[in-house]
């Protein structure tokens, strides 16, 4: 039962993923899910623990390719052109046009300006200038820089939680990504924190598409404009955003976005 | 019936209190003692270094001593300059971190990043027991195998040399520096590596850019720890480096360290209150002394800097 429902594609497709399959060693854990992230908009992912949100998200820059026993099968296809999980792609490759942002924040022991330029760092990068352009760049849309401007060389350890998670966001967006994933990114922070990436995640999507994981329905509701329910590894029902809170084709995602399970 | 007995019980005779109290108080001032009697010991070793060692003071200058350019307490006229004994210290351990650092700091980042499960399962081991080889292995192999191969290099190499017993030290210590430097960097969490990652790093890169720098006080405590072992080291440097004092920075110089003059003194029969004897202990203060600060150096630095991810 996969509905993608016409509406979804009228947005032009950023990322296509068929028959997607996912296996930890021989559990499998994606079962032939079907998807389409529109450009430029914001597709949450919602659904009970365990039911493979985050494994599914961790697909899209093959982050399952750091541990052994994982296999991928079926196809995400990015713009179109390339399958993102074909042997013959390297998986650096991806993670250069795919962005990630974690559940908690993860800055590295290093300074804030280098927590950014990290990026460019290890893509080669070497004008200084076009670096430090790229940080302010990125330090700016993840609304940042007039909190840290004067500070750029202290320890990235000395900003608050939610500062540092706008920090990870700002090193996920100085690379210029094409797609963001967020993993539930604002699971570890208080509300006000929460609002502020809210806000500003909803003014990214001008510039790349973004995945979303969240537990919270009401985030998903607020902030998403489309959203995939996730039931068991299967994606049982993916539209825009109020027709899956509104007016869900199936009964389970209808009893779960009102909070009847979870 | 119940409810009394247990309000009895809580409200127990004084009696049956006390002794009970008693008892955990003999127990914990049990547990105290034998947690005070490694204090206790470090406290006096160091009290009887020191008043042994005020008896040099008073026949020798302790100006003379930390800055006198011969070391000969034993010889007509004698003389008692510190700086030889030290700077063969310094020039050995130096070799021996030469060595260490670089190879110990290489082999924590491949058994923590590189290496699969079966590699360090077969890694490990091996390194657990070049660390349990005795010293007296080490110098012997220095002395008669390692120097032997040198000498084929540098064939003006004398038979006693400082780079032989640099070389071999510093092989003692790789196991050291790399098992407390892998432990470091294995408890960097998942979260920073796979944050590199996302980011278009590569294994190296992560390695070398988040890995290495997260772990970097534990790896650097490790060094510390490191250089006070080389410092302390007494019997690859009593066989391999020679027993001459001198001033040398010279690798392929023979010269004797602090721990060799003790060895070496200690070994003759020397009276009870001697200067010679004094001497000993003057030396022995001042190694204490050196391997102390730099231990106290090594456990600030893991203290200081633990947990900062």
């Amino acid at each position: 039962m996969i509905n993608i429902d016409s509406t979804v594609s009228q947005a032009p497709p950023k990322v296509e993923v068929s028959n997607l399959n996912f296996y930890y060693g021989d559990k499998q854990a994606i079962k032939n899910v079907n998807l389409v992230l529109p450009k430029n908009k914001i597709t949450a992912l919602i659904g009970p623990s365990g039911c493979g949100k985050t494994t599914l998200l961790r697909c899209f820059n093959r982050m399952h390719d750091l541990y052994d026993g994982n296999r991928y099968e079926g196809e995400i296809v990015l713009d179109g052109q390339v399958n993102i999980l074909s042997r013959r792609i390297d998986p650096i490759e991806v993670r250069m046009r795919v962005g990630m942002v974690f559940q908690r924040p993860n800055p590295f022991p290093k300074s804030i300006f280098e927590n950014v330029a990290y990026g460019l760092r290890v893509r080669g990068e070497k004008n200084k200038s076009f670096i430090a352009d790229k940080v302010e760049e990125a330090l700016k849309a993840s609304a940042l820089w007039d909190e840290v401007n004067d500070r750029l060389k202290d320890m990235a350890f000395t900003l608050s939680g939610g500062q540092q998670q706008r920090l990870c966001i700002a090193r996920a967006l100085a690379t210029d990504p094409e797609l963001i994933l967020f993993d539930e990114p604002t699971s570890a922070l208080d509300p006000i924190a929460t609002r502020n990436i809210e806000d500003l995640m909803d003014g990214l999507k001008k510039q790349v598409t973004i995945l979303i994981v969240t537990h919270s329905m009401q985030q998903a509701a607020r902030l998403s404009d489309y959203t995939a329910f996730m039931y068991l590894g299967e994606m049982l029902e993916c539209d825009r955003t109020e027709v899956i809170f509104k007016q869900a084709a199936q009964l389970r995602t209808r009893d779960y976005v009102s909070g009847q399970f979870g | 019936m119940a409810i009394s007995s247990l309000s009895e019980a809580i409200a127990a005779p004084p009696r049956k209190q006390v002794i009970r109290r008693l008892k955990e108080r003999f127990i914990e001032s049990l547990l105290f003692l034998c947690a005070f009697s490694c204090v206790a010991v470090t406290i006096a070793i160091m009290v009887i270094l020191g008043t042994e060692s005020i008896g040099l003071f008073k026949t020798v200058s302790v100006w003379e001593f930390f800055t006198g350019t011969e070391w000969a307490p034993l010889f007509e006229p004698a003389k008692y300059g510190i700086l030889p004994l030290v700077c063969g210290t310094l020039t050995t351990s130096a070799i021996a971190l030469f060595v260490a650092i670089p190879i110990g700091t290489t082999i924590a980042l491949f058994l923590s990043e590189f290496a699969s499960q079966k590699v360090r399962v077969w890694v490990k081991p091996i390194l657990e027991i070049l660390a349990g080889v005795p010293t007296v292995v080490y110098g012997y192999f220095a002395l008669l195998f390692v120097t032997p191969l040198l000498q084929l290099l540098f064939p003006d190499l004398p038979g006693f040399n400082m780079l032989a017993a640099g070389l071999v030290m510093g092989i003692m210590i790789v196991p050291q520096i790399s098992s407390m430097s892998e432990d470091a960097m294995r408890s960097v969490p998942d979260e920073l590596r796979e944050g590199s990652y996302a980011a278009g790093a590569t294994k190296l890169q992560t390695a070398w850019n988040v890995v290495f720098p997260a772990a970097f006080s534990g790896v650097s405590s490790s060094y510390i720890l490191g250089i006070s072992r080389a410092v302390g080291e007494t019997m690859i440097v009593s066989i391999a480096a020679g027993l001459q004092a001198k001033i040398s920075f010279n690798p392929m110089d023979s010269a004797a360290t602090m721990t060799a003059y003790i060895v070496q003194v200690s070994l003759g029969d020397l009276p009870h209150a001697s200067i010679g004897y004094q001497t000993i202990f003057a030396v022995g203060f001042l190694l204490v002394s050196m391997t102390l600060i730099f231990n106290t150096i090594g456990h600030w630095l893991k203290r200081h800097y633990r947990e900062q991810y």
